[in-house]
């Protein structure tokens, strides 16, 4: 018999100088917080009966349990046990309920942040309904005030705390508005003082996308817009919501809300990126206390209104395509059909991907692994569910409309040599704007 | 005082008062946690409240079709020893004379051979249900001991009863005096003992499925997820 190789431990970073009592209680406390009718109803109801497993992405691509959605919730569920639930008085004086240790919030760190983006796709398998990607967001919360969270990530909220984005400061803003629009020839007005449209970038616009951004300046100026972008608002992708970082995901959220009242927006126009959906649009409102004075709509609703308006016309590209669902703007966000009928528009003849829709498999970069480089090996196994999906379709073009997707979809598809290009529907309609 | 005399007289009231008391207690306890209203606005056509929590407990009677080959399994087996229980419960005839003594409220009972093959079929699925949990390695990787302590309480009943079926009901109900005392006490004993652990186990999922469907159905239907 051959000597038997131990599991690598788990991975995990820490920051600040906290013990490891006070990370215990900085991440129950924070969980305790939480623990709402809904989390609490969550929490209480599961079975153990395993079809979340099926859902994963992860755990399908590496046939590991350990990577089953309940079980990256087994601190949180032991915290609330331990400290709200009903019986929490009977549990705590039989010791039948243990609080997480501090050996147990950094073996999970892995499974909260490396293998969950939050997608949700395990939240339709349960039938109990309940919310896993819900709850690894509120234990991500607990994490984070831990001092728990992966390194790469952490670098990037201290970056998004200072700058009010994880791209650049605000006051480089109008400079790289200013070397986009010359890039591609178009006119993106920045820093207006009245606007009836603020328009928000993700990270990735201010960089590698560029033309994305320059693409929605081309149809806001077309339809002829009263919009501007504005250096005290302008990154919606909100690295706070992704981290579990409340204090974060709050300042970034009212720096798009409140720029936009001073301004007199009554429109906040997200760009193609999915948590910026699920940040502004069904969450915002919550830092506010009440409903928000101006209307928060993602590109894709933006684009599909102005096709169905006639403000824009398309000139009709007519191949074939298929569409990969970003899950926080389809089956966290409801808008799967928006996106079919601007494919529909452009002429394409979608051939939809075996799991599309609510069911459509995660890009695998979700909630911030995009950017956590040691989950590379993982995000590059869930690729390959993508890849097979999308060749089996025989499409021509494979289209998304959330950047962060792409960023994933092209990164899996250069590791795998693979050679389709995945292509934004913003872009599609842009380049093919008909007079 | 006979173990069947405190099987049907004190055991039986003070699990049934456990029961009601436990149940209402972690109920109670669960929704008064602190709510915090959706306050954004609400996709355009969205259904209300009521509706998208009913949409949510009807569309998870059964897998989506994406989870369908996985969970086919899983889904009929679970509903074979719900059925099985509810239909073993409610409808085999001495179970209705014993709630009737009790309530005053009696219905038709199934015919025996009915009973006999639900409660097999049941027992078969139990030891299934059973088997996944200890072959299968996420099944395996997930359960805790409330999953073998609710399994071995949902079980009991069904082996203890068995023994005492020796008989066609109409047999049963119609003697005098009882021939088998002391497993009857038995079989009422595990009865009690389910009713007592009810509320402090996963069983509770009788009650809280429905809640926890209709939070997710209220928080989806809001946003226009179909």
């Amino acid at each position: 018999m051959g000597a038997m190789t131990p599991p690598a431990p788990a991975a995990f970073d820490r920051q600040g100088e906290q013990d490891d009592t006070a990370r215990i209680d900085a991440a129950i406390g924070s969980f305790v917080r939480e623990f709402g009718v809904t989390a609490s109803l969550h929490l209480e109801s599961c079975v153990r009966c395993g079809l979340c497993a099926d859902a994963c992405h992860f755990r399908i691509s590496t046939g590991d349990p350990k990577y089953t959605p309940i079980r990256k919730l087994e601190p949180l569920r032991r915290a609330y046990l331990h400290e709200v639930s009903p019986f929490a008085p009977l549990l705590r004086a039989f010791g039948l309920a243990k609080r997480p240790t501090i050996e147990d919030l950094q073996e999970w760190q892995e499974l909260l942040y490396d293998s969950c983006t939050m997608c949700g796709r395990c939240t339709t398998a349960c039938p109990m309904g309940i919310d896993i990607a819900e709850l690894v967001k509120v234990s991500r919360h607990g994490m984070f005030k831990a001092g728990l969270v992966p390194e790469r990530l952490a670098l990037m909220d201290r970056t998004a705390r200072q700058w009010g984005s994880t791209a650049t400061p605000g006051e480089d803003l109008p400079d790289i508005l200013a070397e986009v629009a010359a890039e591609h020839g178009v006119t993106i007005p920045c820093d207006l003082g009245r606007a009836d449209i603020l328009v928000t970038a993700a990270p990735a616009e201010l960089g590698e996308h560029t033309k994305s951004l320059a693409d929605a300046a081309k149809i806001l100026n077309r339809i002829g817009a009263r919009w501007t972008m504005h250096s005290a608002g302008f990154d919606a992708s909100n690295i706070g919501f992704n981290n579990g970082d409340l204090e974060l995901q709050e300042r970034l959220t009212r720096s798009l809300i409140d720029t936009a009242v001073k301004i007199g927006a009554t429109t906040v126009l997200l760009p193609e990126c999915g948590h910026a959906y699920g940040a502004a649009r069904w969450e915002a409102a919550k830092w506010y206390g009440q409903a928000l004075p101006v209307r928060i709509i993602h590109m894709t609703e933006f684009l599909d209104e102005l096709l169905a308006d006639g403000r824009i016309r398309v000139h009709p590209i007519g191949e074939t395509a298929t569409f990969h669902d970003p899950c926080q703007i389809v089956r966290r966000g409801g808008l799967e059909a928006a996106a079919r009928r601007v494919l529909a528009a452009l002429g394409f003849e979608l051939r939809e991907l075996q799991d599309h829709g609510t069911a459509g498999f995660c890009c695998g970069g979700g909630g911030g692994v995009v950017s956590n480089q040691r989950a590379a090996p993982l995000r590059h196994k869930v690729f390959e569910l993508k890849r097979l999906q999308v060749e089996a379709t025989g499409a021509k073009r494979f289209v998304t409309s959330c950047g962060q997707c792409r960023i994933t979809l092209e990164m899996g598809a250069q590791h795998a040599s693979w050679n389709k290009r995945t292509e934004s529907l913003l872009e599609l309609v842009a380049d093919n704007l008909a007079h | 005082m006979t173990l069947l005399e405190f099987a049907r007289g004190p055991g039986l009231y003070a699990s049934l008062a456990v029961f009601v008391a436990g149940t209402l207690w972690r109920l109670a306890g669960i929704l008064m946690r602190p709510r915090l209203p959706d306050l954004s606005p609400a996709r355009e056509g969205a259904p209300s409240r009521l509706a998208g929590a009913l949409q949510a407990n009807l569309r998870a009677m059964w897998p989506r079709p994406e989870f369908l080959p996985g969970a086919r399994f899983i889904a009929i087996n679970g509903y074979v020893f719900h059925l099985g229980l509810a239909l073993v419960f409610f409808g085999y005839a001495p179970h209705i004379a014993f709630v009737e003594r009790l309530t005053g409220f009696g219905w038709p009972a199934l015919p025996d051979p009915v009973m006999y093959a639900s409660a097999s079929i049941t027992i078969i699925a139990l030891l299934m249900a059973l088997a996944m949990r200890i072959n299968d390695p996420v099944r395996r990787r997930i359960s805790i001991a409330d999953d073998y302590i609710t399994w071995t309480i949902t079980f009991l009943p069904f082996i203890t009863g068995m023994a005492v079926a020796g008989e066609p009901s109409d047999a049963i109900l119609a003697r005098k005096h009882l021939l088998y005392e002391g497993p009857l006490a038995v079989h009422l004993l595990t009865l009690e003992l389910l009713l007592i652990w009810f509320p402090f186990g996963k069983l509770m999922h009788a009650v809280l499925f429905a809640f926890s469907r209709g939070a997710t159905g209220v928080r989806f239907s809001h946003r226009g997820v179909q």
